[in-house]
């Protein structure tokens, strides 16, 4: 027997269905794409017309593009980013370690700080640190060392404090879940070597967590930056903040909200940018893949 | 001479089951010790429990004439902290079935890593240290490779020299060569018989009864959390006493 003496269902009488030469590959259409695309343009077209020919002067968006004012908030707005990133870090590892924590007491600790601050919203506890006056007039150690609660609780301790405590409790999340993701038989390798609790997971288990909880973070960074504006509330002078007092001024509100969204997408598209290469490079760093040029033994013996 | 080891009546209990139902035995200084034993008999958890990664729950376990877990005052026991356990488990190392090195350092950062950050040796000494273990293990010129760029067996005798590099005065094995291929499993098998006979005390879990007959000075058969019989490898696997030894010995070998 030479192959099937039936034709094909449908192809011609007398050709074997196997004989596939002769065939040609007809590229799909698409027509759905080509629709969707002219929608997405004609929108698209629609706005940038309405932004063009409406009330907006871009001489005027020109103009505070780069005032001082403007420059400031700008400034204040990723210094803060990276404050409240870097405290929010720093309570995400301690408070991650304490819901891990064979002892009961930090346990509870932790699980409190966590439910707490993240069941309740964010402007919420902004006004609350702003506020802290009304319920400690002083801060401090009784007998050592005092201060006046509003003295201390500027507008950027109260916007450092609030956004800072309040990504920590997200960053704790994050973090057991890096923590989780080690394979315990390391935790079990460091121990047998005299390696304490707390030295284990600093020198064994976190770095490994990074490669988990590198991009999360980086996700919240920048969500960070946005979220800065929540402190316009309490007279943190960040970028829309100073937007606002300047159109309150000279009402051109459009314009100066034009600016402070250019300087937002500036900041974000360079921090996404800079996240990329952060994952490209803690992907190379974990290195729980043999990298191509290295690896197998044939390779090199 | 004080034994290396001395387990009394050692009972752990996984919730209802009894993991290790009293186990007792004694291992000497310079003694090779094999465990033989049927899945789930708990040669595994008596191994563990000799370091400390399980706590027991009955009997007493002492490494080179010190208790482990445990600071006797007069009659009573109090629990050692984690950081008097850590420096107890410094007496032993071992040797994992999954080799379970460090995924984020190179091999020599992983030989290092235990004498710089716990025994905080300088470091150009604990490289060279390191060095000449790799010497001995074979895989000098893996220094700078990642866990993940080596073979099971390479794996495993980078394991063998982290473990060594605390130098313990016991090495404990869970299967060190079930997770090999057959071809790599006898260079790691060689490393410990050399290990054996530079006088290191050893207990090695295994199902290689070649290696046990050669290697082991002692044989122990555990089934269903005892110890049912040990002896001269030459006695107890070619002729053991016990029924249950006998069918295991059976089974084993091909
Ligand atoms: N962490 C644990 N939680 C619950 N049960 C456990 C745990 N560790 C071990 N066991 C149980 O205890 C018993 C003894 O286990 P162990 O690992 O010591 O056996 P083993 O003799 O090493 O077996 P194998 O040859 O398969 O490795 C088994 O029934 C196992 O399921
Ligand atoms: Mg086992």
């Amino acid at each position: 027997m030479s192959g099937p003496a039936v034709a094909a269902p449908g192809g011609p009488a007398g050709v074997s269905p196997y004989e596939i030469a002769h065939l040609t590959h007809v590229r799909p259409k698409h027509y759905g794409r080509w629709i969707a695309a002219a929608l997405v343009l004609a929108a698209f077209a629609a706005v940038v017309k309405a932004f063009v020919e409406g009330q907006i002067a871009w001489a005027v968006v020109g103009q505070f593009l780069t005032a001082s004012a403007i420059l400031s908030g700008l400034v204040n707005t990723v210094a803060m980013t990276v404050w409240a990133m870097a405290l929010g870090v720093a309570l995400g590892v301690l408070f991650a370690i304490m819901v891990m924590s064979p002892n009961p007491v930090l346990r509870w600790l932790a699980r409190f700080y966590i439910w707490f601050f993240r069941g309740t919203p964010l402007l919420l506890q902004l006004l609350l640190w702003f506020n802290l006056a009304l319920v400690f007039p002083r801060i401090g150690i009784p007998g050592l060392i005092e201060w006046r609660t509003v003295d201390v609780m500027t507008p950027f301790m109260a916007t450092l404090l609030g956004l800072g405590i309040n990504q920590g409790a997200y960053t704790a999340e994050v973090v057991r879940g890096g923590i989780l993701s080690v394979d315990p038989g390391q935790t079990e390798a460091a121990k047998t070597i005299g390696m304490t609790r707390l030295t284990t997971l600093r020198r064994i288990v976190l770095p490994q967590a990074m490669r988990v909880i590198i991009p999360p973070v980086g996700n919240e960074v920048i969500s960070m930056v946005k979220l800065t504006s929540v402190a316009s509330v309490i007279q943190y002078s960040e970028i829309l903040r100073n937007a606002q007092t300047i159109y309150f001024a000279n009402a051109r509100v459009i314009e100066l909200l034009i600016v402070a969204a250019i300087w937002y997408l500036a900041v974000v598209t360079v921090l996404t940018v800079g996240q990329h290469l952060l994952e490209r490079r803690f992907a190379r760093g974990g290195r729980t893949q043999p990298r191509p040029e290295a690896g197998a033994e044939g390779a090199q013996a | 001479m004080t034994p290396m080891i001395v387990a009394l009546d050692v009972r752990k209990t996984f919730g209802p089951l009894k993991a290790l139902d009293g186990v007792s035995l004694e291992v000497a200084r310079g003694e090779v010790v094999c465990v033989i034993g049927p899945s789930g008999s708990g040669k595994s958890t008596f191994l563990r429990c000799i370091n400390q990664l399980e706590r027991i729950d009955g009997g007493a376990i002492w490494v080179n004439g010190e208790l482990i877990g445990y600071r006797r005052e007069g009659d009573r026991l109090f629990p050692l902290s984690d950081r008097e356990v850590a420096r107890q488990r410094l007496a032993s190392g071992m040797v994992f079935q999954r080799f379970n090195l460090f995924a984020h350092l190179t091999v020599l950062q992983n030989i290092i890593e235990g004498p710089v950050t716990v025994l905080r040796r300088p470091r150009p000494e604990a490289v060279a240290e390191a060095m000449a273990l790799l010497e001995r293990v074979g895989l000098a010129d893996k220094r700078e490779s990642y866990p993940a760029e080596l073979s099971g067996g390479q794996q495993q005798r980078i394991a063998i020299a982290r473990a060594l590099a605390m130098k313990p005065e016991i090495l404990l094995f869970d299967e060190p060569t079930s997770a090999l291929d057959p071809e790599l499993v006898g260079d790691v098998l060689a490393v410990m018989r050399d290990l054996a006979r530079g006088g290191m005390t050893m207990v090695v879990v295994t199902h290689e009864l070649g290696f046990a007959r050669e290697v082991a000075n002692r044989v122990v058969f555990m089934d269903r959390g005892r110890v049912v019989e040990q002896g001269p490898p030459a006695t107890l696997l070619s002729n053991p006493s016990h029924a249950r030894t006998r069918e295991f010995i059976a089974a084993v070998l091909p």
